[in-house]
């Protein structure tokens, strides 16, 4: 099923998607729209195929060789499956935070200047500096960092660790962000920080969120799309998902009857 | 008596032991007054182990000394007289005469040797018959001490358990003493040669000449830096610059690109080249490789090129190392958690970006320490450089020419003719210690770099 919302030109619209595991079928036949300056929250029970869905959004499904997508997805009117799409630019403008804070093995600031380094986004160190200290500051993290750029950034706490990621990927300046149960593996302070940290990225990017914790998708989304067993139970404004769910399974899901 | 039929008997009793106490236990059992703290069986390994395993280590030390006491007795006795002063003559005949007293009919044998045969024959048989006997002793008395031990309470379980862990510690603890053992004779006869020549000669000399030695300043023709620099130049640059790059790339290619299929059977032909025989590739680079290079080097000019090349020598055990770097190389890879992967290709990075700039770097203290324990084994490496090498001594850096290696020089010094006291032979056991330390030395390091990246991704 699909919603329309007032803006005509959404920025992403996912058109009868389904991904294929071999013969498990793990999203069917979703259509969905992603806007600009909005926060999506995909929610639902364990295996119900919202980390795979998103995951197609900027193709990271490519790296898993057995798993088969199919539908078409627009990123601003493009079909990002279509044969002359370049992967590698459609991530630049679609980055990704994923659930376990993954920083590399290097230096704060090589990690943030990593991005704009591969994609030449910047011409001189002192732009590459002015990039790395934005990025960070966007990402709430310069002010703990600033002093210590070149300590490696796996030897910070978990939650700034994703903060690191979070920099990380809005240093390439994408148009949307994705972000896989960014805070599941932190502690509710670390959680609090990000959470905080979307308000304010909101302005800037589309930025879909998936999460298993309902209360997390009821403060930091404007929109909501309920998950179950690969479909897309239901989608709509997140106050009214919560309050109203048109849908049983909705309702059954966020009154916490299963899942 | 026979040390195998010993051994047997001694099991036999072993077993003996075992039914007795297990039979023993089982009265205790059926006594019904007090319920046993241990399986009877567990009684019967207690009784058995008792029986069995210090008659064993006693015979495992008789055989360490008998010989020389054997040896002293003989030499102790006025027949014996005759016999020469100087160690190795003598025993050469002493080695004749017993191999007559076990087969009287053995020819082309010193005549002293048959005449001290019986001799020889008597006394060694002798010490044979009271080794038997004490080990049966042992068996008797330790066996019946166990037994007497069984009682209800008795904690035969915890005993066995103590003996089966001191079993495996023993057992573990044999390949550290062999270790340990081959380093204190190769010292011991390290300390004799560098009696003769000092110790600062042999490390920083640049000539090498074995063959002809002036008796008074031998030093002087045994200085081992153009072995040195051989083996490193074979071993550490040539074949590296061979096996480094395509042991990572094949390395790279197969965890990161390749599909599940070609890994299938891509990865255990490569680690077959590991299984290839030193020898096999030494026929591959004398036979091929070298003459190879011979031609190459008359194309570029040299009509009088060697074909014991350094080159031809360097390149095959290049390719022979090339499995150690690349499954090093691949477990190393592999450790990189995925996540690192789908960071660095969600940011937009493409595949081989995400190689050199995340993956490998990620790795790069386990392929360190793959190409650490690679060096090792190549600079150890004997066959090839026996076969392709010349014995040519010389400190060049040009790799068409002739250069040797430690072990080359290690295998033409002990064979052949060798008097075992020459400063020549003695010399052997030197680049065999240093040989030992620098191995031993790239592998300690190696395992510590691994240890610490471990660390890093737990």
């Amino acid at each position: 099923m699909s919603t329309a919302f007032t803006p005509v030109s959404h920025k992403m619209s996912a058109r009868d998607v389904s991904v294929a595991y071999g013969d498990n079928q793990a999203v069917k036949n979703v259509s969905i729209d992603i806007d600009m300056d909005k926060v999506t929250a995909f929610i639902g029970p364990s295996g119900c195929g919202k980390s795979t869905f998103l995951r197609t959004l900027n193709r990271m499904n490519d790296t898993i060789p057995s798993a088969r997508v199919t539908g078409e997805i627009l990123l601003d009117g493009e079909n990002i499956y279509s044969a002359d799409m370049d992967v590698v630019q459609l991530r630049a403008r679609v980055g990704m935070v994923f659930q376990k804070p993954n920083p590399f093995p290097k230096s704060i600031f090589e990690n943030v200047a990593y991005g704009p380094r591969i994609h030449g986004l910047a011409t001189s160190r002192a732009d590459l500096e002015a990039i790395v200290e934005r990025s960070l500051k966007r990402a709430g993290l310069w002010e703990e960092v600033k002093d210590r750029l070149s300590d490696s950034g796996t030897a910070l706490s978990g939650g700034q660790q994703q903060r690191l990621c979070i920099a990380r990927a809005i240093a390439v300046d994408p148009e949307v962000i994705l972000m896989d149960e960014p805070a599941s593996a932190l502690d509710p302070i670390a959680t609090a920080k990000i959470e905080e940290l979307i308000h304010e990225l909101r302005g800037r990017y589309a930025i879909v969120i998936v999460t298993h914790n309902m209360q997390q998708a009821a403060r930091v989304s404007q929109r909501t799309a309920f998950f179950h067993l690969g479909q897309l139970v239901e989608y709509g404004e997140t106050d009214n998902i919560f309050t109203a769910p048109r849908q049983e399974r909705t309702k059954d899901y966020i009154t916490g009857r299963y899942g | 008596m026979n040390g195998f039929a010993l051994c047997f008997v001694i099991l036999g009793l072993g077993l003996i032991g075992w039914l007795t106490a297990r039979a023993r236990a089982l009265r205790f059992d059926r006594g019904g007054r007090k319920r046993l703290h241990s399986l009877p069986a567990q009684h019967g390994w207690y009784a058995a182990a008792w029986t069995v395993l210090p008659p064993l280590l006693f015979l495992a030390v008789w055989s360490a000394i008998s010989p020389g006491m054997v040896r002293q007795t003989i030499l102790r006795n006025p027949a014996a007289a005759q016999l020469s002063d100087f160690a190795f003559e003598r025993d050469s005949v002493l080695a004749q005469a017993r191999a007559v007293a076990e087969n009287p009919y053995a020819g082309d044998v010193d005549p002293l040797a048959r005449r001290l045969a019986p001799l020889v024959g008597a006394t060694r048989s002798r010490y044979a018959w009271i080794g038997t006997l004490v080990a049966a002793l042992l068996a008797f008395a330790a066996g019946a001490y166990a037994i007497t031990r069984i009682r209800p309470d008795f904690r035969a379980r915890s005993q066995v358990e103590r003996t089966l862990m001191m079993t495996l510690l023993v057992a573990s603890l044999i390949a550290i003493l062999t270790t340990l053992g081959i380093f204190v004779s190769l010292f011991w006869e390290s300390l004799r040669f560098f009696g003769h020549v000092p110790i600062t000669d042999f490390l920083f000399g640049t000539h090498w000449s074995p063959q002809v030695i002036d008796a008074k300043d031998p030093g002087a023709s045994l200085g081992a830096v153009p072995l040195f620099w051989g083996t490193f130049f074979i071993g550490a640059v040539i074949a590296m610059l061979v096996a480094i790059p395509f042991g990572l790339m094949s390395a790279v290619y197969l965890t990161q690109y390749a599909s599940p299929t070609t890994r299938r059977w891509m990865k255990p032909t490569l680690e077959m080249l590991a299984g290839v025989p030193t020898v096999v590739y030494g026929y591959f680079a004398a036979l091929t490789v070298a003459p190879a290079m011979r031609q190459f080097a008359v194309l570029l000019g040299d009509p009088y090129a060697s074909s014991e090349s350094a080159l031809a020598a360097g390149l095959v055990m290049g390719v022979m190392i090339i499995p150690f770097v690349s499954s090093m190389a691949d477990d190393s890879l592999a450790a990189v958690p995925t996540a690192m992967r789908d960071g660095s290709l969600a940011m937009g990075a493409t595949t081989s970006e995400t190689i050199s700039k995340v993956l490998v770097p990620a790795a790069l203290p386990g392929v360190v320490a793959g190409v650490l324990l690679a060096v090792s084994r190549a600079i150890g490496e004997t066959m090839i450089v026996v076969m392709a090498a010349s014995g040519a001594a010389t400190i060049t850096l040009n790799p068409l020419e002739s250069a040797t290696t430690v072990t080359k020089q290690i295998v033409d010094l002990l064979t052949g003719e060798a008097e075992f006291d020459s400063p020549k032979t003695l010399a052997a056991f030197a680049l065999g210690l240093t040989l030992f330390v620098i191995t031993l030395l790239l592998n300690i390091v190696a395992l510590r770099v691994v240890k610490k990246y471990r660390e890093a991704y737990e």
